[in-house]
């Protein structure tokens, strides 16, 4: 489903390049959930935005379903089925929550499946439906409806980035079960990057990511345990564990 | 009355809640009254000293709605037309206003529309005004409206004005004074392209206890073309005002918004926001993450911001 070979990814601060993503293969399986986890400052959100076209990469070949995007722009690669959420969403003034679910969908919405698609994420619904996308929502609401977004619409592969963050822990409960129900049906692959232990333990597959490198990746029976045990890695996953906003 | 097919195409555009002859209506063309019609509770008359018409709507009207739209289609012509409304204590009417300039020919077609609202004690006044230009024509397209409002006590007043596209030249002058209890809220969109210019200076003075004013300025600037606002809250008693005005600039455009709030009683709350700024780039790409361009996603982020 997806084939990721050799991507790099580079930045130039003040005349300097630094290398942020550094020559990472790997494959996501169709219905594979993989977590990309991983100290913070890693990569790991800078390949997601690679992945999804946000950064330009300077080498390497991303293959979908066969079709090689890599040269595809950002609207190019949603269009052939790839759909991200932000770990900061943006705000929108003027646009109602149920305009945004419905471009999002790709069609205009029903009230009842706007509001099925916000309870989804543990918004309150009806509440929310005409509520303006502006400051007047909090960031944790925001980040709820930037998961439903993506969920509007079936995609080939989502990228979730650090979907946990900002999120109470009874939306957090909610959220789970959601990528549980999205997982068992096996229509959509899933690329969640996260710190947080239920998701981690949710994947098929883990991918630990240091220092712009693939540390580990294999079966989560098989990594999660070492990345449990691990000093420094439980350090990191404690760290942050708890909810962020 | 059969309307040609530039004054129904202008229609459609400025009236968007469909322009019949019939209930309480006034047709302006070319700076003449066309057509009208009066209802049970609202009664429109002719003004004898100048041209414009008198609008009376009496306490027993309830959800009706007037449409007095101005169609300006000959070049060169400048329209000055004043009208005044009398709203009756306790009525509850939406006045649905605009003007629309087709201008083919090379000689500015210009429209001035003063409009005076008288509104009683408890009346709910809801008014509309879009203003639109078009034609083929090299001739400017200059539209210079003047809204008063008077409340008295316990009224509300929506005033809802949108520059939609097409006018060249717009000056708006707009003052309104909030009697005890009465709750005004103003939304004002505009959109200027090209080497257009619109200045909108407004001045709400609260002088009742308890009053209130909420107004909402939003605009898109493209182009060359350039925008000034100067809204100006005055409290005079004990009252809130909320007044934000956003906009978004494009190309090489310019806006200047200028705030004034200025409180003379020590419960006068007001509260001024403004901000400027181009179309942020992060929701360029989140829209462009569910799969528009970023031609399309500019234009939903501006028509949601106009909204």
């Amino acid at each position: 489903m997806l084939d990721v070979k050799n991507l790099t990814f580079k930045v130039n601060e003040n005349g300097i390049e630094r290398s942020i993503v550094k020559n990472i293969s790997f494959q996501v399986d169709d219905g594979e959930m993989l977590v990309i986890t991983g100290p913070n400052g890693g990569g790991k959100s800078s390949l997601a935005k690679v992945l999804m076209g946000i950064e330009e990469a300077d080498s390497g070949q991303i293959i979908l379903d066969g079709e090689d995007i890599s040269s595809y722009d950002i609207n190019q690669r949603a269009n052939a089925g790839i759909g991200f959420a932000f770990q900061q969403p943006p705000r929108f003034k003027g646009m109602t929550v149920i305009r945004l679910l419905s471009l999002a969908a790709g069609r205009e919405l029903t009230k009842p499946e706007c509001c099925r698609m916000l309870s989804a994420v543990g918004l309150c619904a009806n509440e929310y439906i005409t509520r303006e996308v502006d400051a007047t929502l909090s960031g944790g609401e925001m980040k709820r409806l930037e998961i439903a977004t993506v969920l509007a619409k079936t995609h080939k592969l989502c990228i979730f980035d650090e979907p946990e963050a900002g999120i109470d822990l009874w939306s957090f409960s909610m959220l789970v079960q959601q990528f549980e129900a999205i997982h068992e049906k096996k229509e959509q692959s899933l690329i969640l990057i996260s710190h947080q232990e239920r998701i981690i333990q949710m994947a098929d597959r883990i991918m630990v990511i240091e220092d712009g490198r693939i540390n580990q990746i294999g079966a989560a029976k098989d990594v999660l345990p070492g990345l449990m045990n691990t000093a420094d890695s439980l350090a990191c996953l404690k760290r942050n564990t708890s909810v962020e906003n | 009355m059969t309307l040609d097919e530039i004054t129904q195409k202008i229609l459609k555009q400025i009236d968007e809640k469909g322009f019949e002859q019939s209930g309480a209506f006034n047709l302006r063309h070319n700076g003449t009254s066309l057509c009208h019609g009066d209802s049970e509770h609202i009664k429109i008359k002719k003004k004898e000293d100048k041209p414009g018409i008198d609008v009376y709507i009496d306490g027993d009207t309830k959800g009706e709605q007037v449409h007095i739209p101005v169609v300006v289609d000959a070049s060169g012509m400048t329209d000055v037309v004043y009208n005044d409304f009398y709203i009756a204590k306790g009525a509850d009417v939406t006045i649905i206003a605009g003007c629309g300039i087709h201008n083919s020919g090379c000689n500015e077609s210009r429209h001035d529309g003063i409009h005076s609202f008288h509104v009683s004690d408890g009346a709910n006044v809801r008014y509309e005004e879009k203003h639109y230009g078009e034609g083929e024509g090299t001739g400017a397209r200059v539209l210079n409206p003047v809204t008063n409002i008077y409340m008295e006590e316990n009224a509300v007043f929506t005033l809802d004005t949108a520059q939609i596209k097409g006018v060249d030249s717009t000056e708006r002058e707009t003052n309104i004074s909030i009697g005890k209890g009465s709750k005004l809220y103003v939304v004002e969109k505009l959109m200027t392209h090209g080497d257009q210019m619109a200045v909108s200076n407004m001045e709400v003075q609260l002088n009742g206890e308890g009053s209130s004013a909420q107004i909402i300025s939003r605009s898109v600037a493209k182009g060359c073309s350039k925008q000034v606002f100067h809204p100006k809250a005055v409290g005079n008693a004990g009252c809130h005002a909320h007044v934000q005005c956003d906009s978004i600039i494009m190309g090489h455009a310019q806006v200047s918004s200028i705030p004034e709030i200025n409180a003379k009683h020590l419960d006068a709350a007001i509260i001024h926001e403004a901000a400027i700024g181009r179309i942020n780039d992060e929701q360029l790409i989140k829209l462009r993450t569910m799969g528009m361009t970023e031609e399309e996603a500019e234009s939903v982020i501006i028509d949601n911001f106009l909204n």
